[in-house]
């Protein structure tokens, strides 16, 4: 049957081609592919097709004989994904190749039993390819917006140098599990960069802090000490702090201050560096060792 | 799903770092990131290492899986060895048999997303730890 | 059998772990540092695993041991350059390595070295007071 479907399309293969794109343009937003380019797609489908149907029997398209096929809409799949398609419109790439397919299998049709079982098994192989193009599409978009959250996530969390070798990680609002974990590893990656040996977790702006996060933060400071760098941690309130004791939570010897600006303080303090002002009025303040 | 499946022996004490270099390839090219990355290294070092010192040489097993849209390194470690008596007991800190501290197994559980082991005295040891991106 | 060069730098020793070391070579370089310290009367180890992307509860217990064993000869131990990763990994291993100084890299090692070094100088050469009391 694949032999017979073949020779019928391949006869009529440039026919085949302008009739699909007629059907595809009707239903496809112009603004957001170029006709040039669907026609190039289009062709080029077309043609791997043909070669699947041509080289063998069987229509499972999982088979290896469908690689290309399958190749090629991923990539037109993908790439629709991007250019912002919806999925429907996507799958239509290859649902509008039916009725010019069916259209040429009734001009071809020896019989109404050949012809039913021709536009059957043709159904269920455009079926099956139009499902895939969805599944690829929907496997597109579920990565950009995963990619999406980790470059929000890398946006939020900002962490500062505030003097030579000193750097300040201000944490707001309430932190998650993940988002815990990901500010961790921007801090522990900035400490390496910015080659500084110490680092002020400011915790001020975090309202409630739970065990998991409790872990998270010591399990962060212990990896910089690891690392060569000491941490600092400010901004702990008389709420968190009593959250932290009831907790069981240790803190051992991690330094805590309760402003930012008594972190920092310490901070010069052990690289032997202090702030001083200048007698004189309107000078610089000086650094002293 | 369709993935990669990697046998590598594990005869000698070289054979552990063909693992990691195995086990990091795999995972980088699933794409996990360095630190998922070096967790999984981590944890197939000290599974590899039990193959070879408790389970007297063995074999892992390092699989790229996919799940739907999610995708993942599977490592199995096999071993015909002397097998451990008591899985419990082994899979908390502290236990040791060796002249090792003791961690490998619930260091390992703890770099992964899944854990499963198998074990008969007399038949040998299956560990499979799993870690998806 | 190959081995971990152990290079002398004045009183110090510096150790560069350039490659994945298996066990044998861990230990290796364990025992090698051990002897060197004793041959030179070294007061300090900078050990750099800057390049090291693994570290399993091996190593590190070979690490934690090499602290130990130099501190018992005298000589002090600073492991530098652990990569993030790998300090986030070994933490979630369980591993602290407490009790092994640390630093972010060579330079700042050596200062720790050098420091100690020092400070021993100079309280050998500031002498020894002993109080002539005027009853």
């Amino acid at each position: 049957m694949t032999q017979r479907l073949y020779d019928i399309l391949a006869r009529h293969e440039a026919d085949l081609l302008r009739e699909w794109l007629r059907e595809q343009m009707k239903a496809l937003r112009s603004d957001l592919i170029r006709e040039e380019e669907l026609k190039q797609q289009s062709a080029d489908f077309l043609r791997l097709l043909l070669e699947a149907l041509r080289t063998g029997e069987e229509v499972e398209i999982s088979g290896a004989r469908w690689n290309e096929v399958r190749g090629f809409l991923e990539k037109v799949s993908a790439s629709r994904a991007v250019q912002g398609f919806s999925p429907s419109q996507t799958a239509t790439f290859v649902f509008s190749l039916k009725q010019p397919i069916f259209t040429r299998l009734r001009g071809e049709a020896k019989s109404a039993d050949d012809l039913a079982n021709d536009v059957w098994r043709v159904t269920l192989l455009l079926d099956s390819l139009g499902l895939f193009t969805t599944e690829v599409f929907q496997k597109s978009r579920e990565a950009i917006i995963a990619r999406q959250q980790e470059e929000m996530l890398e946006l939020s969390t900002p962490v500062v140098t505030l003097w030579d070798g000193v750097l300040a990680l201000p944490l707001i609002g309430t932190l998650d599990s993940q988002r815990t974990q990901s500010v961790m590893e921007a801090l522990l990656q900035r400490i390496v960069e910015t080659e500084s040996d110490i680092a002020i977790i400011d915790i001020t702006g975090v309202p409630t802090v739970d065990t998991l996060t409790a872990q998270h933060l010591l399990k962060t400071i212990t990896a910089a000490r690891l690392m060569g760098a000491d941490c600092i941690i400010s901004g702990i309130r008389p709420q968190i702090a009593q959250t932290i004791v009831h907790l069981g939570v240790s803190l051992g010897d991690v330094v805590t201050k309760s402003s930012l600006a008594g972190a920092f303080k310490v901070a010069l303090a052990r690289r032997g560096d202090q702030i001083v002002q200048s007698a004189t009025a309107g000078g610089n303040g000086e650094t002293g060792e | 799903m369709h993935g990669t499946t990697e046998r590598v022996p594990i005869r000698t004490p070289q054979d552990v770092v063909v693992v990691r270099q195995r086990a990091r390839t795999l995972a980088a090219g699933q794409g996990l990131s360095l630190v998922d990355q070096t967790k999984v290294v981590t944890a197939a070092s000290e599974l590899a290492r039990n193959t070879l010192e408790h389970g007297k040489g063995g074999e892992a097993v390092l699989e790229t899986v996919e799940n739907g849209t999610r995708r993942g390194v599977r490592l199995t470690f096999v071993d015909e060895g002397p097998g451990i008596p008591d899985v419990n007991a082994a899979l908390r800190d502290g236990f040791t048999t060796g002249t090792g501290m003791g961690l490998g197994l619930p260091g390992a559980r703890r770099l992964m997303n899944e854990f499963s082991i198998e074990s008969t005295p007399g038949r040998g040891t299956r560990v499979m730890v799993a870690r998806w991106k | 059998m190959d081995r971990i060069p152990i290079l002398k730098m004045g009183p110090h020793l510096l150790v560069t772990i350039q490659v994945d070391m298996h066990d044998q070579l861990a230990m290796t370089l364990q025992e090698d540092l051990t002897t060197k310290i004793e041959k030179e009367k070294s007061r300090g180890v900078l050990l750099d695993i800057s390049a090291l992307e693994v570290v399993d509860s091996f190593i590190g217990r070979v690490i934690g041991n090499i602290a130990l064993t130099s501190r018992i000869l005298d000589a002090e131990t600073v492991v530098v350059g652990m990569q993030p990763a790998v300090a986030i990994t070994l933490v979630e291993l369980g591993l602290s390595l407490q009790g092994v100084r640390t630093a972010l890299n060579v330079e700042r090692g050596m200062q720790i070295l050098a420091q100690r070094v020092d400070a021993e100088r100079g309280a050998r050469k500031r002498p020894e007071v002993r109080g002539a009391r005027n009853d």
